[in-house]
């Protein structure tokens, strides 16, 4: 069995600046060595420690598409001490990637034509990417009935992917809202108003098939939650993913636990049914 | 089983033989404390049964441990590449190590070499051991192992159980890895199994006597509800003097949680694990400042549910806690796990 502490070598293959007040950017990643690419094969929802030498890792979910081969993207929010460092790194620099890590969205069921409706706030957006990337390639569309997403964030230069999210509200096989807490851009064709209030104007109501994946900051989730519940969801149809601080991401330095559960192993991803059985520590 | 007969006047004799391929580690008297190391020539393991202050867990999982290193000189070719750092993974036994703590071993193995991931750290060192224990004839007052699945002459996780006889010891030959050891000591005088058998029933006996296995009681933890334990009232009371120093889990030989950390020095990176404590409020301190158990009953509750009702939810194979009693012995404000073990055990959940 491998060193589960090995990092893969990467490159910095390109760094965009993601938000219009710079705290957020995406990184693209190609792997130094084209077979580590392979052994990094993962799901949409999962996560890997991003390794620079010297500063430590920091556990941060995928944000590329299992279908996008020949590179790994992740966007980073500036807040500590390796966020901050990775935020001045330039293209080219080395550093590592540990992973994939933890478990995904229940793609196997999912797959079995649900309905998926995404509700995101902030900058919680990156697995929710990946996931609609995953959805809408080609050859997975037809595997999954209707498509809502409901994102929000504060301004509309918050918004990540923005350029994403434009064309997929062109299109017809995917249903976009879109929303800012507020704007004075007169041109803003979207909504205006909190996620949890246009997710009670927008979403599709409950259905057998239907099921919501949220992430979010956890004021959005604690809103949310009950409009969801309103709409006839029950709590195995809400699937979320979980945030707890994270050293090994493999399950051993035992701190991401909610009860027995370990964040990093037993999740990120969790069913609103399964964190009902578990303390309350995240 | 096999039994061997070491008379004490060939015993520092057989361990400098066993030197010749073995690192020894054992317990040695420190000022006025007892702890586990890896002895140089001319030093021999203390076999008087004392309870060392920190567990012998650092043998196989020191308190720090380079993982990884890299250079950080561009000029290199593998520059920022990470590599695994050389450790010395020759053959080492510990000996005198109390049965206890052996168990304990066995329980941390559960953490660190799994299904999905293999700590190679930690298994490499693991294998390359040899588990020499030695019986606790005389129990202290402390020693609650027999409530915990162990006991002072439990053979669980260990190679070879040595048993002290006054003039000799009879050890016990448990594995391969047992047999090995004592062959490359030199010790190789069977002694009659049956009669030596008897003898060390009969101090075995004397020594399960003088624990109270009936103290501390674990048979309802199973059974009680993870939620309504976690929920309920009594860990106001009973974290009330908790200064969250984390002595307890220090000490502790189950204890397993780590961090993981990055040094530089001049162009060179190292990563290290170090272990880490439950009890700090760091341990689970999210970026954003928003802390899942930033309160004391959090912390508190979370070290006492996970040795005493997630592991055994988890694992079914008893408690992360052997019974060594040094948490009790060591914590500062006399929290004891005997207590709050029999409190969770004997809990109705309180009526709405
Ligand atoms: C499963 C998961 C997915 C995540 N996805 C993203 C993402 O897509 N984008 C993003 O910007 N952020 C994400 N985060 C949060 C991100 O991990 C933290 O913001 C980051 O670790 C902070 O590192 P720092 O060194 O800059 O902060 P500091 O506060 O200086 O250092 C804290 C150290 O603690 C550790 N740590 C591990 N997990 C956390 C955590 N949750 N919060 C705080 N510290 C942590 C890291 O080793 C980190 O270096 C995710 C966290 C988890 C657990
Ligand atoms: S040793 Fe005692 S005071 Fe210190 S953290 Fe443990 S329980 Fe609290
Ligand atoms: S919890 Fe206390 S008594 Fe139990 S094994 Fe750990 S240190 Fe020993
Ligand atoms: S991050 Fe180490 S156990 Fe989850």
């Amino acid at each position: 069995m491998k060193n589960p502490y090995m990092p893969y070598p990467v490159r910095i293959d390109d760094i965009q600046i993601a938000t219009e007040d710079r705290s957020l950017k995406t990184f693209k990643f190609v792997f130094l060595n084209k077979e580590d690419e392979e052994k990094f094969s993962y799901h949409a929802g999962q996560f890997a420690e991003l390794s620079i030498p010297g500063k430590g890792e920091i556990p941060i979910g995928i944000a590329s598409s299992p279908t996008e081969k020949g590179f790994v993207k992740f966007t980073v929010f500036k807040t500590g001490v390796v966020t901050s460092y990775l935020h001045d790194m330039k293209a080219g620099d080395i550093m590592g990637i540990r992973g994939p890590l933890g478990n995904w969205y229940p793609w196997e069921m999912l797959e079995k034509g649900k309905n998926i409706v995404i509700i995101g706030g902030g900058f919680a957006f990156t697995t929710l990417r990946s996931s609609i990337i995953y959805m809408l390639d080609p050859a997975n569309r037809s595997k999954f009935g209707n498509i809502d997403v409901i994102y929000g964030s504060r301004s509309p230069g918050m918004l990540l992917y923005q350029n994403e999210l434009f064309e997929w509200e062109k299109r017809d096989d995917i249903n976009m809202n879109i929303t800012v807490d507020g704007t004075d851009d007169p041109d803003w064709k979207y909504n205006v108003g909190f996620v949890p209030t246009i997710v009670e104007e927008k979403a599709p109501k409950a259905d057998p098939d239907t099921y919501a994946i949220i992430c979010g900051p956890p004021i959005m989730i604690k809103f949310t939650q009950p409009v969801l519940e309103k709409l006839g969801y029950r709590d195995d149809q809400i699937i979320m993913s979980l945030e707890n601080r994270m050293k090994c991401g493999i399950g051993m330095c035992g701190r991401c636990n909610i009860g027995k559960e370990l964040v990093c192993r037993d999740g990120p991803v969790f069913t609103l049914e399964q964190l009902n059985m578990t303390p309350k520590e995240y | 089983m096999k039994v061997i007969k070491i008379d004490k006047q060939n015993w520092t004799g057989g361990i400098d033989k066993s030197r010749e391929n073995y690192q020894i580690f054992g317990p040695v008297k420190d000022k006025e404390h007892f702890v586990f190391k890896k002895l140089n020539l001319k030093e021999y393991p203390d076999m008087e049964n004392a309870l060392s202050v920190l567990s012998p867990k650092s043998i196989l999982f020191p308190q720090s441990e380079k993982i990884l290193a890299a250079s950080l000189d561009e000029s290199q070719d593998d520059h920022h590449i990470m590599k695994r750092v050389a450790t010395d993974y020759s053959p080492r036994a510990v000996i005198g190590i109390m049965p206890c703590d052996a168990k304990a071993v066995q329980l941390v193995k559960l953490n660190f070499d799994t299904d999905d991931y293999r700590d190679p750290y930690w298994c490499d060192a693991y294998e390359a051991t040899t588990f020499v224990g030695l019986a606790v004839n005389k129990p202290s007052i402390y020693d609650f192992t027999l409530s915990m699945g162990s006991g002072p002459f439990a053979e669980e996780g260990l190679d070879v159980l040595l048993v002290d006889c006054k003039d000799h010891f009879l050890a016990k030959v448990l594995s391969e890895k047992g047999d090995a050891f004592l062959k490359a000591s030199g010790f190789t005088s069977e002694a009659d199994a049956d009669k030596s058998a008897k003898l060390i029933n009969e101090i075995k006996n004397q020594a399960e006597k003088a624990i109270d296995a009936e103290k501390v009681k674990t048979e309802k933890l199973k059974e009680k509800s993870l939620l309504e334990l976690h929920g309920a009232s009594f860990w106001e009371d009973l974290s009330f003097s908790c200064i969250n120093c984390g002595t307890c889990t220090f000490v502790c030989p189950t204890c397993w949680c780590f961090d993981i950390q990055d040094e530089t020095k001049g162009k060179k990176a190292v990563r290290f694990r170090n272990w880490d404590s439950c009890m700090s409020p760091l341990f689970t301190l999210h970026a954003s400042s928003h802390n899942p158990r930033a309160e004391k009953v959090q912390r508190v509750r979370q070290r006492f549910m996970h040795k005493l009702k997630y592991f055994v939810d988890k694992y079914d194979q008893g408690t992360m806690c052997v019974g060594c009693g040094r948490c009790v012995v060591h914590c500062p404000v006399n929290i004891d796990i005997r207590e709050i073990c029999n409190t969770m055990n004997s809990y109705e959940a309180e009526q709405a």
